[in-house]
C-alpha cells in the first residue's frame, strides 16, 4: 500500500483556514526556516481513503476475539467515547480559573474517590500517563518516604522473574538496585527465597497479584508482612486487576502503593498503544509525596493543591484526563455490583477455555486460574518443531488476535491467554476449537505453520533486516 | 556442528580467548553466534576503559533478546572492533575471525578451558 | 447496570457446573477469607442514559470561554474534520500495540508517516513513535545523553515551568544534576551559560519559542554547547517548525516539542503527545517504539517495531527507560493534521498565528500601562505589564466569556493563533478598555 508521501501530488490542497485578516507579520529573514518541508499533499477524499485502507489493516477489540495475555483487550463501551468528547471537556484549556474548570476538578475527585475505594488506597494522583508512568511515581513515593525518615541505606527493589519487563526497568530509573528472586513450583513467589533476600537495605517489593501465571498467590498476607516486618514497602503492579476488582483489594492484601491501568482495567481503549492512563495510589503514609497537583473539596469546591513534600510532577498538567473521564463513565456504569460481576466472568471465562484446552496443549500451571492462563509449548515444540510463534501466527489465518507469546519468561514457549469478561460462552467455543484445530494441524502438517498467515496483508517480516539496516522514516526521491 | 579451534581458549559465558604477546583478544564462540540467532547490534566499550574478570564489558542484540558480553580477564581496553559496530552479521558469519576487544595490562583472567572441554561442556548444555 | 458481561446467568451456571463449581466466588478459593470483600463501598450501577446524564452534569459545570487568548503550554488551534474522523475509527481506538504485524499494517505504516513527518518538521534523522508529552519528552531526552563522564543537565530558566518540573524529577531520580541558565531580557543569558559550560554538561536544554514567546538565539547556542562537547535538547513548538528555522538549521542534536498544537484538543490537558526527534548518531539511545521499514517472505514491503532490543521488556533493569507505550493515536492525530494542511497549510496557522500575536500586541499596547516586557522576537505570545491588578483584568474577561492571557507575576502571557480573528481581537480590547 501506498504511503501519504507517495499519493502526495504538488499543489493539492484542503481548504481548512481563512486568509489572515491581521497584517501580516514578517519576521527578520535570518529567523526563517529555508529548508523544504515535504509534508504530504493531498485532497481530503485522499486522506480519507488512506486511512480507510489503513483501519483494514488494523485489528481491534472490534474487529473480533483478542485474547491478548496481560493486556485485558475487553469492549471498549460506545458511551465512554461519547462522553469525552463532549465539548465542555474538550474544550476546557488546562491553565483555567478554578471556578471555570469545576466539572474536570470533580470527574478527578469522583475518580480518585471510586478507585481509592475499589484498591483500598487512601489517596491517588492521575498524573502518571501509562501504566510504567504509574510505576516510575510509585517507587519514587517508596523512594522518598524512606529518604525522608533519613534511611538512606534501602536501596533494593525485589522483584519476582515472573514480573513484567517494567518493573525492573522502573526500578532503575528510580535509582534502586532490582534483586529478582525465582518463582517457587507453583508459580508463586518463594517464600524462603523472600526471606532470605529481605533485610535492611530492602526498599520495597513489587508485585503483580495474580502473576503474570494467571495466578493468585495463596500466600500473599505472609509475602507483605516479611517485606514490612524489614522495613520495606509494598508495591502492587495493577495490572491483573481485573482478575480480583470487587473481591479483594491490594490496600487488604498489605499493598502500600498501585498503579492502575486504566486503559486495561477500566475500558478506555487501548489506542494502538495509548494514549492510556496509569494513576499512581497509595496509603496515608505516602500520600504527602504524591505528584503535584491533588485535588480537594472544601465549602466553596474543588480546588488544587500541593501534597506537602510532593516528588514534583512526572507529566505536564494533570495527566490523561480524557482518558479519566472515560474510566469515570465505566465505573459509573457497572457500580458496586458490576465490578464483581466483571472480575467473576473474567475469571470463569478464562477457566472455561483453559479447561477446553487442556486436554490438548501443556497448561504451565494445572489449577483453578485467574483472568488469564499461560501454556507451554516446550513439548510441541522439541517433538515437533512447531514454535508458539508458529501457533500464533497460525491464529491470524482465522481472524483472531494472537495471544500473548513468550510471556511470562519463566515459561517455556509460552502462549498467555486473557479471554476478559466481554466474551460470550459462543466465542469461547468458536476459539477454543480454533486453537483445537491448529495443535491437530501441528502435529499434521507443521509445514502449513510455519508458512502462516497466509491470508493476511503481508507474510511474516524480515525483523532481523529491520534491525540490522534502521529505515525509519520515508526515502525520499532526490535526497538533499 | 559447531567449530571449536584448538589453539582457542574458552569460559563458560561462551566466550573465545586467544593471547598475542601481552594482549588478550576476547571473542564470542560459534556455539554462542548460533544460540543467539541473527545478531543485530554489538554494544562494545571504548578504549581505554577497564574491564573485570566475569563481568559485563557490553552486550550483544538479536531481533527479541539481548545477552551480556563478559569479560574473561581483568585490565583495560587498548581495542575494540568498530566493524561489528556497522555489521553486526559479521559474528554470525565468522565469530573467530572477528574478535570483539583486546585487553591489555591484564592483571587477572578468570580459569579458562581448553577447546576440548569446552566442546564438552557446550555439548552437556543440550 | 452495564457490566458488559456477555454471558447470561444461566449460561454461566452451565460453565461452572462443567468446572464442577458452583458459584462465581468458588474460582477465588486462592484469596485468604480474612481478606475477602463482602460488597464494595460505591454507588450502584446504572443505565446507559443516566451514566449520560450524570456526566453531562458534571461536564456542565466547566466553563468553555468563547474567546481564548491563553497559552503557556496548551495552545487553541482549528482541529480539521478530518483529524476527528479518522482518530474515531475503530479499528485504531481499540487496537494494542502493534506487536503482531501482519494485523498491524495500518498501525504501523501510520507511526512510520508520522515518524517521517515529525523528521521533515524538525529537520533531524529519527524520530521515536512518541511518548507522554512534551515535558517527558525533553526528560527523557536529558538522559539520553547520559555519559559516564559527562552527566549534568543545564537548562534555560526560560523554558514551561512544567517542563522544568518534569525534569527536575526525572533527573532527581537517576541523580543527574540539574543547573538552571538565568534569564536576561526574559531569554537566555549567555553570560551565564559560557560561566556554566565545561566539559561535565551532557547537555543543554532551551525552549524555542521559550515560554515567553521569544525565540532564542538557539544558533549560538549550539555552537557554544558544541565546543565544550556537550550536546544541544532543543525544544519547540511544532507549528513554529513550519516557519522559523528548524532544529536542524540551528545544529540541536535532539529536538522535542509538545504535540498538543498538532490536533489535539485543550482537553484540559491530556491527551497529549511528546514528540522526539534526533540526529541519526544518537539513534540507539533514543527510548521508546520505534517502527521501521522491511520486507516480508513475499519481498512485499511492509512496517514493524524494531530495535526492540533497547526496551524495557527485553532489556528490564538494564533498559535506559521503562517507557512501553506511545501516544499511538495522539500521534495519529498529528500526522492527520499536518497531511490535512500539508506544507503551504501548516506555514499559513504559523504565520496567522504569529501575525494575530503581534497585531494584539499593538493593539494591546495603544492602552496605556499595556508594554512589552521584552523587544526580542516572539511567535505567538508575549509577555506586557498590565495596568491593573491582571487577576482583576482576568476576572472580568472571565464575565464577558474571554479568557485572558496567562497571569505570570504582576505580567500577563497573552497568546493568539488563527483562530483569533481581527474582529476577536478588536473586541477583546474594547472590552479591556471597559473594564479598566
Amino acid at each position: 500500500m501506498k504511503l501519504l508521501f507517495e499519493i502526495s501530488s504538488k499543489g493539492r490542497k484542503l481548504d481548512l483556514i481563512p486568509p489572515c485578516d491581521t497584517e501580516e507579520y514578517s519576521f527578520n529573514d535570518e529567523l526563517l526556516r529555508k529548508e523544504k518541508l515535504r509534508l504530504p499533499e493531498v485532497s481530503e477524499v485522499d486522506l480519507s481513503r488512506h486511512y480507510t485502507a489503513l483501519a483494514k489493516q488494523a485489528h481491534g477489540v472490534n474487529d473480533g476475539f483478542y485474547p491478548l495475555g496481560s493486556c485485558t483487550m475487553k469492549y471498549n463501551p460506545s458511551l465512554n467515547e461519547t462522553v469525552a468528547g463532549d465539548k465542555n471537556f474538550t474544550n476546557i484549556h488546562p491553565l483555567q480559573p478554578a471556578e471555570t474548570i469545576q466539572g474536570c476538578l470533580e470527574v478527578l475527585y469522583q475518580a480518585k474517590e471510586l478507585l481509592c475505594e475499589i484498591t483500598g488506597m487512601d489517596d491517588m494522583s492521575f498524573q502518571p500517563a501509562a501504566g510504567a508512568h504509574g510505576e516510575y511515581a510509585g517507587l519514587i513515593l517508596i523512594k522518598k518516604y524512606h529518604q525522608d525518615r533519613n534511611d538512606h541505606k534501602r536501596v533494593n527493589i525485589i522483584v519476582p522473574d515472573s514480573a513484567h519487563g517494567t518493573n525492573p526497568a522502573s526500578a532503575t530509573m528510580v535509582g534502586f538496585k532490582v534483586i529478582n528472586i525465582p518463582s517457587n513450583e507453583n508459580g508463586g513467589v518463594d517464600i524462603e527465597k523472600l526471606k532470605a533476600a529481605v533485610g535492611e537495605d530492602t526498599a520495597g517489593l513489587m508485585l503483580t497479584n495474580p502473576n503474570t501465571l494467571g495466578l493468585f498467590d495463596p500466600n500473599i498476607l505472609e509475602i507483605t508482612r516479611i517485606v514490612h516486618d524489614a522495613g520495606g514497602l509494598c508495591y502492587y503492579d495493577g495490572a491483573n486487576l481485573n482478575a480480583v476488582m470487587g473481591r479483594v483489594r491490594p490496600g487488604d492484601m498489605g499493598f502500600d502503593c498501585i498503579h492502575l491501568n486504566l486503559h486495561k482495567t477500566f475500558s478506555t481503549p487501548h489506542g494502538g498503544g495509548g494514549p492510556g492512563s496509569g494513576p499512581v495510589g497509595c496509603k496515608n503514609i505516602l500520600k504527602d509525596f504524591l505528584p503535584a497537583l491533588e485535588v480537594a473539596k472544601n465549602s466553596g469546591g474543588y480546588y488544587f493543591y500541593q501534597p506537602e513534600k510532593t516528588m514534583g510532577q512526572v507529566r505536564s498538567f494533570y495527566g490523561n484526563f480524557l482518558v479519566v473521564v472515560k474510566a469515570l463513565t465505566y465505573i459509573k456504569s457497572l457500580g458496586k455490583e458490576g465490578i464483581p460481576e466483571a472480575s467473576g466472568n473474567a475469571v470463569l471465562n478464562a477457566n472455561y477455555l483453559m479447561n477446553r484446552l487442556k486436554d490438548y496443549y501443556d497448561v504451565a500451571y494445572d489449577t483453578i486460574c485467574m483472568h488469564e492462563f499461560v501454556l507451554s509449548l516446550g513439548r510441541m515444540k522439541r517433538e515437533h518443531g512447531i514454535s508458539a510463534m508458529d501457533i500464533a501466527k497460525g491464529c491470524l489465518d482465522y481472524g483472531i488476535h494472537p495471544p500473548t507469546m513468550y510471556f511470562p519468561l519463566i515459561v517455556p514457549e509460552a502462549l498467555m491467554l486473557e479471554p476478559t469478561e466481554t466474551e460470550s460462552r459462543e466465542t469461547l467455543d468458536q476459539a477454543a476449537d480454533i486453537f483445537i484445530e491448529l495443535f491437530k494441524t501441528a502435529l499434521k502438517d507443521p509445514e502449513k505453520l510455519h508458512n502462516a498467515p497466509l491470508s493476511c496483508y503481508i507474510t511474516r517480516p524480515n525483523e532481523t533486516e529491520a534491525a540490522r539496516n534502521p529505515i525509519l522514516t520515508y526515502q525520499f526521491e532526490n535526497d538533499q | 556442528m559447531f567449530n571449536y579451534p584448538k589453539k582457542l581458549m574458552y569460559t563458560e559465558t561462551h566466550e573465545w580467548v586467544k593471547k598475542e604477546g601481552d594482549i588478550y583478544v576476547v571473542g564470542i564462540s560459534d556455539y554462542a553466534q548460533d544460540a543467539l540467532g541473527d545478531i543485530v547490534f554489538v554494544n562494545l566499550p571504548e578504549v581505554d576503559d577497564e574491564v573485570f574478570v566475569q563481568e559485563p564489558f557490553g552486550d550483544v542484540e538479536s531481533v527479541k533478546a539481548v545477552s551480556d558480553l563478559y569479560s574473561p580477564v581483568s585490565g583495560v581496553i587498548c581495542a575494540v572492533n568498530e566493524d561489528l559496530l556497522d555489521n553486526p552479521a559479521l559474528l554470525n558469519e565468522d565469530p573467530y575471525r572477528n574478535w570483539l576487544i583486546k585487553v591489555e595490562d591484564v592483571s587477572d583472567t578468570e580459569e579458562f578451558l581448553d577447546a576440548e572441554s569446552y566442546q564438552q561442556f557446550c555439548e552437556s548444555q543440550g | 447496570m452495564a457490566s458488559y458481561v456477555v454471558n447470561t446467568r444461566k449460561q454461566q451456571q452451565q460453565m461452572l457446573r462443567e468446572l464442577k463449581l458452583e458459584t462465581l466466588d468458588d474460582l477465588f478459593v486462592d484469596v485468604p477469607a480474612s481478606v475477602r470483600l463482602e460488597s464494595l463501598n460505591i454507588p450502584q450501577g446504572q443505565s446507559e442514559l443516566e451514566v449520560y446524564h450524570e456526566m453531562s452534569e458534571i461536564s456542565s459545570k466547566n466553563t468553555v470561554f468563547k474567546h481564548i487568548f491563553r497559552g503557556g503550554g496548551a495552545y487553541n488551534h482549528y482541529i480539521p474534520s478530518i483529524v476527528n474522523a479518522v482518530v474515531s475509527k475503530e479499528e485504531f481506538l481499540t487496537a494494542y500495540t502493534p506487536y503482531q504485524p501482519e494485523i498491524s499494517q495500518g498501525i504501523l505504516q501510520s507511526i512510520f508517516e508520522y515518524q517521517t513527518q515529525m523528521c521533515q518538521l524538525s529537520g533531524l534523522d529519527v524520530s521515536n513513535a512518541s511518548v507522554y508529552d512534551g515535558a517527558v519528552a525533553a526528560a527523557e531526552a536529558a538522559l539520553m545523553l547520559q555519559e559516564r563522564r559527562k552527566s549534568d543537565i543545564l537548562v534555560a530558566e526560560t523554558v514551561n515551568p512544567q517542563l522544568l518540573q518534569v525534569l527536575k524529577t526525572y533527573c532527581e531520580s537517576r541523580d543527574v544534576k540539574v543547573i538552571t541558565v538565568k534569564a536576561i531580557d526574559y531569554a537566555v543569558d549567555f553570560n551565564d551559560l559560557k560561566e556554566k559550560l565545561n566539559d561535565t554538561i551532557a547537555g543543554v536544554i532551551v525552549q524555542s519559542p521559550n515560554f515567553y514567546g521569544l525565540i532564542e538565539d538557539v544558533k549560538a547556542i549550539s555552537e557554544l554547547t558544541h565546543s565544550h562537547g556537550g550536546k544541544v535538547i532543543m525544544h519547540t513548538n511544532p507549528i513554529a517548525l513550519a516557519l522559523l528555522k528548524n532544529a536542524k538549521e540551528l545544529d540541536a542534536d535532539i529536538c522535542t516539542a509538545e504535540g498538543q498544537p498538532l490536533g489535539m484538543p485543550l482537553a484540559f490537558g491530556g491527551p497529549y503527545l511528546g514528540i522526539m526527534t534526533c540526529k541519526k548518531e544518537l539513534m540507539r539511545k533514543l527510548p521508546g517504539r520505534i517502527v521501521g521499514q522491511t520486507v516480508d517472505t513475499n519481498n512485499q514491503r511492509c512496517f514493524v517495531l524494531t530495535l526492540q532490543a533497547r526496551e524495557q521488556h527485553i532489556r528490564r533493569e538494564k533498559a535506559s527507560s521503562n517507557i512501553c507505550s506511545n501516544q499511538a493515536l495522539c500521534a495519529m492525530r498529528a500526522s492527520v493534521y499536518c497531511a490535512a494542511l500539508g506544507p503551504d497549510g501548516l506555514r499559513q496557522v504559523a504565520k496567522n498565528s504569529a501575525s494575530n500575536a503581534h497585531y494584539l500586541a499593538r493593539k494591546l499596547m495603544e492602552i496605556t500601562g499595556f508594554e512589552l516586557k521584552s523587544t526580542k522576537e516572539f511567535f505567538n505570545e508575549f509577555l506586557m505589564s498590565c495596568p491593573i491588578d491582571n487577576e482583576k483584568l482576568v476576572a472580568g474577561l472571565a464575565e464577558k466569556g474571554i479568557l485572558a492571557g496567562l497571569p505570570l507575576g504582576k505580567d500577563i502571557l497573552w497568546c493568539a493563533t488563527e483562530v483569533n480573528t481581527k474582529k476577536e481581537i478588536d473586541n477583546l480590547v474594547e472590552i479591556i478598555k471597559e473594564v479598566l
